[in-house]
Formats: C-alpha cells, sequence, structure tokens
C-alpha cells in the first residue's frame, strides 16, 4: 500500500492500518485468554454474528436496498456492503446448481493485510468475524445461513473464500406486512 | 417563537415493546381559575383522576383533570395535604376556591401499554386489506393530530405523532432510523429489545426534531 504523504486527513476517518492493527490485537488477546484455536474461532464468529446483527440495520438506513426475494439478490447486498463497509469489492461466485450456495471471494482481505499465522495456529480461522457478520444480519432479515470459510490465503490457499449457504427463512419472524 | 409540530415519538422494538418514548408537546394546556359556590363544572373520578365530564368554560374542556387546588397539588381524589377533593368542594367555607386543570397526561405505564397495543393493530391492518401484500399502518389522520410509522425490514417500528400540517415527515422517520442505528446500535453497551437510554441519543434526536421545526417554520 503506498503512502500518500500529503493525503488530507479526514477527521473522521481512521487508518485502515489502525483497522487492521485493532483486528489484529482482538485476536492475539483472545489466543491469549482462550488458549484454544476452536474457542478463538467460535468466539471470532460470535462476535461477527453480533456485529452483524447491529450493522444489519444501519446498513438498511443508509443504502436502503430493500427486501431479498431471491438468494442472488442477498449476494448482491453482501457485495454491496463489504463494499461499502471494507471498501473491497469481493466477487460473487461458484453458484451451487440449486441456487442456494454461493462464494464470497475476497481479494484482498482487509484483515490480513500484514499477517502472517504461525505453524501451531494453523487451525485458526483468523478472519472468522467476517462469516459471523454475514450470518447476523441475515438473520435480522429473517434469512438463515450458514457462512464459513472454505479457502484462506493465509493457510496458503490462493484465495481467501467464504460460502455462504441458505438454509431457511424465518417465516414467523418475519414482521407483519411484509409477504 | 418555535411551532412545536411533532408531538410524541414511539420507537417499538421487533418484539412490539416500547424500547423508546419522548414527548415534545410544548403547548402545556393548563388552565388555573377562581371559583365560587356553587361549582358550575361538573367532576368525576374516571380512571383515578379527578376529570370534567360536563359543564366547560374558559379554557377548561372536558377531560381535563385536575391537578391542583389552591395550589396544592392533586392526585387521583387526594390532595398532597391528605384531604379529600370532594369533600373539600362540598364545604362551602372552602370557596372562594383556586382550581388548576390541565389536559390528560398519560403515566409510563398507560404509554407502554398504549404502544403494545399498536403492535397487533398493525399486524391487524395488513390482514384487513383487500389488497394481498398490504403494508401494515403508516398514516392515522385525525382533527388534531397525525400519526405515522415506518417499520423496517428488521421489525422495528418508529412512530410519530405529529401536528397534521407537518411535512417531510418521511425523511424525519428516515432520519430516526439512522439515529437508531448510529448511537443506539453502535453503543456496544445498548443491548438489543431493551429500552433505549443513551445519552447522545437523546441530544442528536432532540437536534433532528429542532431542523424538522425550523424548515417547517421557514416553509410556512
Amino acid at each position: 500500500m503506498s503512502r500518500q504523504n500529503l493525503r488530507a486527513i479526514d477527521p473522521k476517518k481512521v487508518s485502515g492500518e489502525l483497522f487492521t492493527l485493532t483486528y489484529g490485537s482482538l485476536v492475539a488477546q483472545l489466543l491469549k485468554d482462550y488458549e484454544n484455536v476452536e474457542e478463538v474461532n467460535r468466539q471470532l464468529e460470535r462476535i461477527g454474528y453480533n456485529i452483524g446483527m447491529r450493522l444489519i440495520e444501519d446498513f438498511l438506513a443508509r443504502a436502503n436496498p430493500g427486501r431479498c426475494y431471491d438468494f442472488r439478490d442477498t449476494a448482491d447486498k453482501i457485495q454491496q456492503a463489504f463494499k461499502l463497509y471494507l471498501g473491497v469489492s469481493p466477487s460473487i461466485g461458484s453458484w451451487s446448481p440449486g441456487g442456494d450456495e454461493f462464494s464470497v471471494v475476497l481479494d484482498p482481505n482487509p484483515l490480513t493485510e500484514f499477517v502472517e499465522l504461525p505453524d501451531h495456529l494453523q487451525n485458526l480461522r483468523y478472519s472468522n468475524v467476517l462469516p459471523g457478520v454475514i450470518r447476523g444480519a441475515a438473520e435480522m432479515v429473517q434469512i438463515e445461513v450458514l457462512a464459513s470459510f472454505i479457502a484462506d490465503s493465509l493457510k496458503g490457499d490462493n484465495i481467501t473464500e467464504i460460502r455462504v449457504k441458505f438454509v431457511k427463512r424465518l417465516e414467523d419472524a418475519v414482521p407483519a406486512g411484509e409477504d | 417563537q418555535v411551532i412545536m409540530t411533532v408531538y410524541s415519538i414511539y420507537i417499538l422494538s421487533k418484539s412490539g415493546g416500547l424500547i423508546y418514548q419522548l414527548d415534545n408537546n410544548a403547548p402545556l394546556i393548563e388552565h388555573e381559575k377562581t371559583f365560587s359556590y356553587p361549582l358550575e363544572l361538573k367532576l368525576e373520578l374516571i380512571n383515578r383522576n379527578i376529570t370534567v365530564v360536563f359543564g366547560q368554560r374558559d379554557g377548561i374542556k372536558v377531560g381535563h383533570v385536575l391537578t391542583n387546588l389552591n395550589g396544592i397539588s392533586v392526585t387521583g381524589a387526594q390532595m398532597e395535604d391528605g384531604r379529600n377533593v370532594f369533600e373539600v368542594l362540598k364545604d362551602t367555607n372552602n370557596y372562594p376556591i383556586s382550581l388548576k386543570f390541565s389536559r390528560l397526561k398519560l403515566s409510563t405505564n398507560e404509554k407502554i401499554f398504549q404502544a403494545s397495543m399498536f403492535y397487533p393493530l398493525y399486524a391487524l391492518a395488513c390482514q384487513l386489506s383487500p389488497e394481498p401484500k398490504s403494508s401494515g399502518i403508516q398514516v392515522v389522520e385525525m382533527d388534531n393530530f397525525r400519526l405515522q410509522c415506518l417499520q423496517t425490514l428488521t421489525g422495528v417500528k418508529f412512530i410519530v405523532i405529529c401536528d397534521p400540517k407537518q411535512n417531510s415527515v418521511d425523511s424525519f422517520l428516515k432520519k430516526l432510523y439512522e439515529i437508531y442505528a448510529d448511537f443506539a446500535l453502535k453503543n456496544p453497551f445498548y443491548s438489543l429489545e431493551m429500552p433505549i437510554r443513551c445519552d447522545l441519543f437523546n441530544e442528536n434526536l432532540k437536534v433532528a426534531i429542532e431542523q424538522l421545526e425550523k424548515s417547517t417554520l421557514n416553509s410556512v
């Protein structure tokens, strides 16, 4: 990332590097606290879930996207949200034949810019907040999904890929007046 | 001079509970008058408040409740000094007597109850509609006020009660949604579905109301 020395400082924006550093500190601290890689993976996903539940309202209030009636719609909106919040443009692809599964390919992954996984932490899903955010946000708009990493460049794969699978619509949670 | 045209704001969580309520009515309708015996106003105890049921005059209307007797505050049928209001009013020696009436104010519990009535009414409205895929209650218009409701995709309802002539309530409701997304949801100490008790939320809401009222003033 090239440094722009005379970049105008917007007082409301924090540098992306600070964000990456903050996230890294969070993961490092969790590892110290839990000492168990699987537990940390779970906690990261949970953190993401809580973020997603709140972030969705911000997304709805600002971007005003309207309800999804099709999983492709959902995929588009997830792509929009990544752009809006993380400033990256992931690609959506690898659709399953039934249209109920797709992949979000992150290139680059904004969280892992300066990160290298040590050997003893090969099972760590470093960016596990991201699938959590997707799950939490979808649940608030009454869609249950499963989201998880199936490829991670930190582990030597070529790309970083999150697989999102549609489980069901939460019919009883749908607010009155919405279909 | 500021026109207070937004009267109240209610926010309902997706399960229908009241999580925020603000009353912004400035015209505190209060009238204090001195009366001589016999009292022309007919007063009755209704819902634990002494209410004017007939004989309205001088701005004191039917439905107004007694709040003060000779400067002593009244709760229900009892004065702060322990005397029963009806006993005092019967005694001719107490006249001339000064009585203060004001428009009935809802208690917090009553507001919670009313707000939770809105949730099923909203759902009923969807079902009563002859058209399929109808939304719920969006606007209710009365002589003296209008109620407008915005339901988000997540089921949260923002309700504004305002002057029937108030414009741009739609954009105000959207602004309200943004303020909720910012100052309630982004506060890590605020738990979802719980009452909103965040200072920043209150402050920003007040600013938004002022902006709405200022814009109304300019367009009048």
